[in-house]
């Protein structure tokens, strides 16, 4: 499949009001992340404790944080953090998931009874429940954030990905080409992935919004990036101690978090426009 | 029915065994070693060998495990390393704030989110459907700890009419059942709508129109009867979201709870109390689901009639 060629349902979906919009709120946060250096001039590790507390003005413009910090630059340098963290964690799961999906799918048996007992017990649990086990486990920070968002998420996409390679396995087309003499492992990787992709590919999509809101929740108890890393949710914990003194320090970084999960969920809602698999996605 | 309960409540067995192996292995799989993560700093030699002879720490992994989960089906969860107590105390003193709290927020979005299915589904595709419709969309995707942070800005800062914190009082329990309860309120709604939406379109509506009843009485004593079934079956399935939601609420109000207990405790490195909540939450969770399917078959003869 040639580049043009799968990214045609992505300017597709850009092109419909609801997927151009979200698409540019995005691009702009995406933008924002990677050009923080350039696009402020305040560092967002500099403490300025005569002009901490500062509300919303000229020169701060979403104000300042407890230790005087500008807090549109600790955002711009919180979404590198917020936006790699969840968007790595997601990866990681869709890529783990999609092979436990694939060889549980593709090869039954004891295998699959095994991945299939695995994915049943996480799945009845809340994410949340999921990931302070983990957190538990590997202790608080960067790395015990991303493996607990991505444990939390691995049984949707193992769970998905399986029953699309299962539906897609008794298709015609899979028949006619192991009639012809095709390896099972060509027909795996060459049929039944690339076609098990797109809706894994939005499920991953639609996860992301959830992981971002998982990662500030976490970074919100303490449990995420240390200080004085910033993340959108470890401003917001060491606001909430200040709401009666700074609101501005609670108030922008959730809207950051509010406004890219709406987004990112607007976008996975015209994909699955654009690529027409709403029903694929709601077999499972 | 008996036997369909008897049935689910053994199926729960191998699960519980599962997840209390995984809790039981957090303190073998955390860095360092295991006497050391439930001793204080700078405990003796005496504490040491207590710890180690109670745990049977020097014996095979599997011996330990069956150690621990038979002081655990005992109510010996271990005491706290912070502050000494047994962990049980603990969890009985703060375990009813969470059960009222998640009890309470269930309420209110089941009898929220049927109310507001219902009106959308009957004005559908007109401006209360879409109106509501889009609330509940927004309601969803906020974090609920920057919702509960924005409520208590509102109404505890500005407004002053309920309490900022704790757990004294009804007053209190206003503003966190409120945060938890419009995400699933949320779910509720859609699901009661599409339902709604759904039986409206059968055979024996139609005839009912043919009998000559009244929309409204059609509307609210059949078409809801029938599409009361998928909304048990999601909350069934989401009992432990609402579960997972208050650990989030309870430390964003500091309401003393199995979360903020859970949360506190992590940030301590109080293993014994880490292990306590996860399995009391992941008890919960299950109960909650169990109760979601016993429920479900009472009220739908053809799940009954599947699973015997």
């Amino acid at each position: 499949m040639s580049l043009a060629r799968s990214l045609s349902p992505v300017f597709s979906a850009l092109r419909s009001p609801k997927g151009g919009i979200s698409g540019a709120w995005l691009v702009l946060v995406v933008f924002g992340a990677i050009f923080a250096g350039v696009l402020t001039p305040f560092d967002y590790d500099v403490q300025d404790l005569p002009g901490a507390f500062g509300a919303p003005s000229a020169t701060h413009w979403l104000g300042t944080d407890e230790f005087g910090r500008d807090l549109l630059t600790r955002i711009l340098y919180g979404a590198r953090t917020s936006l790699s963290v969840s968007s790595i964690a997601i990866g990681l799961s869709v890529f783990t998931g999609m092979v436990l999906g694939a060889a549980a799918g593709y090869l039954g048996g004891a295998f699959d009874r095994a991945v299939t007992i695995f994915v049943d017990l996480t799945w009845s649990f809340p994410e949340i429940l999921v990931a302070l086990i983990l957190v538990a486990i590997i202790g608080p920070g960067i790395t015990g954030t991303m493996a607990a968002i991505g444990v939390a998420y691995l049984a949707q996409f193992t769970r998905l990905t399986r029953a699309q390679i299962m539906a897609i396995r008794s298709e015609t087309y899979i028949e006619a080409a192991r009639s012809v003499g095709a390896s099972g492992s060509f027909i795996l990787f060459r049929h039944l992935l690339p076609n098990a992709l797109a809706p894994v590919l939005v499920a991953a999509m639609l996860a992301t919004g959830d992981a971002i809101i998982l990662e500030a929740t976490l970074g919100f108890f303490g449990l995420g990036a240390q200080p004085p890393t910033p993340s959108w949710g470890a401003m917001m914990s060491s606001g909430s101690a200040l709401l009666f003194k700074a609101p501005w320090i609670i108030i922008f970084p959730g809207l950051a978090v509010a406004v890219t999960v709406i987004a990112v969920n607007l976008f996975g809602d015209a994909l699955i426009h654009a690529l027409d698999i709403k029903t694929r996605l709601r077999e499972v | 029915m008996l036997d369909y309960i008897l049935r689910r409540v053994l199926l729960l067995v191998p699960v519980f065994l599962a997840v209390s192996v995984i809790i039981f292995l957090i303190l073998h799989l955390i860095p360092g070693d295991p006497v050391d993560n439930l001793l204080r700093v700078g405990s003796n030699a005496e504490a040491r060998a207590r710890i180690e002879a109670k745990y049977g720490l020097d014996r095979p992994l599997v011996v330990q495990y069956g150690i621990w989960l038979a002081n655990l089906v005992q109510g010996d969860l271990g005491s706290s390393i912070i502050t000494r107590r047994p962990v049980s105390t603990m969890i009985a003193q703060v375990l009813p704030n969470s059960l009222m709290l998640g009890g309470f927020a269930l309420l209110f979005s089941t009898i929220f989110g049927v109310i507001f299915g219902v009106i959308a589904a009957t004005w559908r595709d007109r401006w209360p459907d879409q109106m509501l419709m889009g609330g509940v969309l927004l309601g969803s995707t906020l974090p609920s700890f920057w919702l509960g942070l924005l409520l208590i800005l509102t109404f505890s800062v500005q407004l002053g009419w309920f309490p900022v914190s704790g757990a004294r009082g009804w007053e209190s329990l206003v503003l966190p059942v409120l945060t938890i309860g419009l995400g699933g309120m949320a779910l509720v709604a859609r699901v009661t709508r599409v339902a709604m939406v759904e039986a409206a379109g059968r055979d024996f509506v139609l005839l009912l129109h043919a009998k000559g009843l009244s929309p409204t009485h059609i509307r609210l004593r059949h078409v809801l009867r029938h599409a009361m079934i998928p909304v048990v079956t999601i909350l069934a399935l989401r009992i432990g979201w609402v579960l997972g939601g208050a650990v989030t609420v309870e430390y964003v109000f500091a309401r003393p709870g199995l979360g903020l207990t859970l949360i506190k405790a992590l940030g301590q490195h109080d293993y014994p109390v880490v292990q306590a909540c996860l399995l009391m939450l992941a008890i919960a969770v299950m109960l909650g689901t169990l109760l979601g399917d016993i429920l479900q078959a009472l009220m739908d003869p053809r799940v009954r009639s599947a699973l015997t």
